[in-house]
Order: structure tokens, then sequence, then C-alpha cells
């Protein structure tokens, strides 16, 4: 007992749903209706996120005093710590700009961040996407690089008013130019759609590369600035019949795990173009 | 009939809106890979009890909002909800009556057939699920689902949603 009328209906509605997939897919022109939508379904993120922030408010809040204080006696003797090193930094810092105007090479200026936060919200668990609570009002365009305190993230793939999605360094579809920050060799980190693992291909087999190496960006390629950390190296096998030896690496963000991320400033100077010679 | 459906509507609202909202809660430790698709589940009963109210329009509608929140392709859960709530408008006079066991059976099927056609798009645009857990959400909302139907019933006998 088909019902005649329904299956025409679910045809008309199924040939739209393929249709609009078809288009968001290849042309991306449905980015209108989409950030219309994710406005409209914010509030119901916002409020997904409830029992999350009641669990971190009560962790918060109800501590007992000795936990606090001895909590910032140890912030205070980190900061001083930090303080104290960030001091010689900021005197290499001008050191080495001074050096690299000496050698007529682009200046890498200091970048502005912004804090962003995770929306707990689910995701196609195959797609290394998160959700992040600053959009487009914020300040957030497309294309700036995603870090948090170990290293480099992601980047914003869509920025709608109020949300932007940022893609992770490990999604299938996402690589990334780096160097092996030892004898700066050039490569790409493929994501595997694992969190733990990264694909560097295209190194040959006589290269010297050794587990335990850091990966750091390489600013090839315009989206990330030069010599942000990224990963080291944990695998190394050397295949005598391909030309290339199967390197894998761990990426130095615990990715399955971000609470809170910073995103740094769209690379508008020069320098992320600029190769920097590496002697080995 | 026309007060009765004005009064109904709330409820049916408010239902969708907790799935989506338990959609979004993680469960602990490996019992998450079998969190259950509540919102399709939901949509599934309403298509059940109500099939000259509730169809494929609003399962499109629905999908195409699941989609937005989990950043899918625009259309992707629009087209696997139309399809289930197609699937369950052609066969609610016999899921009606089946015993719960078997109801549950059909909600599995009907799971399957959404998460494969979920899964199945994101293949294609380059993600293709990388382990064999993609389709234990199905597995779970069978295991709820006798849960789920009877929380769902009494609201809509006690609100009577017509």
């Amino acid at each position: 007992m088909l019902n005649p009328m329904a299956t025409l209906r679910l045809g008309l509605w199924a040939a739209l749903a393929i249709g609009m997939m078809v288009v968001d897919h290849r042309y991306h022109s449905l980015d209108g209706l989409r950030d219309l939508l994710s406005t409209a379904v914010y509030p119901l993120q916002a409020l997904m996120q409830a029992p999350a922030a009641a669990r971190t408010w009560f962790s918060e809040n109800l501590v007992n005093r000795d936990t606090l204080l001895e909590e910032n006696a140890r912030l205070r003797e980190k900061q001083i710590f930090l303080n104290a090193q960030l001091q010689k930094l900021t005197t290499l810092e001008a050191e080495n700009r001074r050096l690299r105007s000496l050698l007529e090479s682009a200046v890498n200026t200091p970048e502005r961040m912004l804090v962003a936060e995770l929306l707990a919200v689910d995701f196609d668990p195959y797609r290394h996407h998160i959700l992040l609570n600053r959009g487009r009002r914020h300040g957030i365009e497309v294309g700036q690089p995603v870090i948090d305190q170990h290293g480099i993230i992601g980047q914003i793939m869509r920025a709608d008013l109020l949300t932007s999605t940022a893609i992770l360094i490990t999604d299938p579809n996402h690589a990334l130019p780096v160097q092996i920050n030892r004898t700066g060799i050039r490569t790409l980190a493929r994501g595997t759609g694992n969190f733990q693992e990264l694909d560097l291909p295209h190194i040959p087999n006589s290269e010297d590369v050794k587990v335990g190496d850091l990966l750091v960006t390489s600013g090839l390629g315009g989206r990330f600035p030069r010599g942000y950390p990224v990963g080291t190296i944990t695998k190394v096998e050397f295949d005598p019949g391909s030309p290339f030896a199967r390197i894998i690496a761990k990426p130095l963000a615990q990715l399955d795990r971000i609470r809170e991320v910073m995103l740094l400033e769209n690379g508008v100077d020069g320098t992320v173009l600029a190769p920097a010679p590496v002697t080995p | 009939m026309i007060a009765d459906r004005a009064q109904g509507g709330w409820i049916i609202a408010l239902s969708l809106l907790a799935a989506f909202l338990l959609a979004g809660i993680p469960l602990p430790g490996p019992l998450d890979h079998f969190r259950p698709d509540w919102v399709a589940m939901t949509l599934i009963y309403w298509c059940m009890a109500l099939p000259y109210r509730i169809g494929i329009g609003m399962g499109w509608l629905v999908g195409l909002l699941l989609d937005v929140a989990r950043g899918a392709l625009l259309g992707q859960y629009a087209l696997a909800l139309s399809v289930v709530a197609y699937l369950t408008l052609q066969a609610y006079r016999r899921i009606r009556v089946f015993p719960p066991w078997r109801q549950a059976l059909t909600v599995l099927v009907l799971l399957l057939i959404e998460q494969v056609l979920v899964f199945w798009i994101s293949g294609v645009i380059g993600y293709p699920p990388s382990d064999g857990w993609y389709l234990a959400p199905a597995v779970g909302g069978m295991v709820v689902w006798p849960l789920l139907f009877i929380v769902l019933r009494d609201l809509r006998r006690h609100f009577q949603v017509e």
C-alpha cells in the first residue's frame, strides 16, 4: 500500500537536498544560508554547553582555600619564571629583527592573538572540525591559524556571524607545510583522520630524519606563520622498495581534548612567504 | 481538530528540541560510540504516531538544522531524514501494531539506512569512515527505542497531541 503522493514528495525533497549538496560542495554559494541557519541554531548550541559549563563552574567554585592558595603560589612562581624567560626573548627578538633588517629580509612582526573557546558540539566523528564561540562579529576571518599552548591546531575554514568552524591539522583533507627543525627539510604534514598521527610524504630514504625530531611550520603557502611547533616524529620506516620513507609524526597539541584556543591574525605581512635560509 | 492541532505543536517542537540537546551530550567512555541519533528516533516516532501531520517535509527541515549543527554538507541529513520519514510513513500501520522488540528492530533498520546514507555522502566528498564504529549508533538507538517510545507516547496522550 505505497502512497504515490508520498513517493512524489520524497522525490522532490530528495532532489532539493541533492541539489543543495552539490551547490554547497562545489560552489560554496550557500554560505549565506548556512550563516543564517547557524545563527538560528546558536542558542541551541549555547544551551548544549550548559552541562559542561555547570561542571566547570562547580569544580572552579567548590574548591577549598588551601588548594586555591597552593595553586596561586604555583602560578605566581611560574609567572616569575616565564617573565624572566620573556625578558630574554624580547632582547632576542629585537636582535633578530635588527639582524634581519641588516640582511634586508622581511621582518617578523609580532602577531595579534584572540582567544576562543570550543563549543561542545557533536560533529561527524570522521571529520576533524571544531566549532568555536567566536565569529565574524569578533573579527574572525577564514584562513586564520588556530593554535594552543603546545602548537598548531588548525585553521579557520568557515566564519559565521557568531561562531566559526576550524579544520584540525589531523583532518584527512588537511595538509600544512612544515619543516624539520633540526635539519630544515621541508615537507607537508597531512592529516590522517587519527588525532595522534600526521603523515609526512615525499621525504627521500636518504634524508636524515630521526624519531623525536621537532616539526615546525615552514611558512610556505602563506597560511601559517613560520616557526610554530607542529609535532614530533614518532616513526620512521625506510622502505627500500619505495623512493620515499614512511614517516609519521604526532601533533604536539592535544587535539582530542581542546578547550581553549588562540587565533592568530591572518598572515598579512610578507614574512610568511620569505623562505628563510636554514643552516643544517 | 484544528484547535487540537494548534495545541499539540509545541510538544512536538519541544521533543525535537530535547532530542537535539540529547544528541550533543557525550556518553561515558566507549559507550559514546553507541550514542543514539535521538533526533532521527524522535522524528520516526512522530511520523508513526501522526503520519498526517509530520512527514517528509518535516524530516527534511529537521535534517537541514542537523546539517548546520553538525557541520555537515547542507542537505546531507536533510536527505537521510526525509528518506527515513518516507519509509516510516509507508509502514506506519504495521509498525504501530508490532510488539516492542519488532518495533525496535524496525527502528534499527531505519537508523541503519540513515547512517549508511549519511556516511555514503561523507565518503563521496572525501571523509570515509576510518573505523568500524560508524554503524554503532543505530544499535544504541535500537536499545533505547522502547524507552523513548513509552516516554513520547505518554507525552502525546497526556497533552492530547493529535
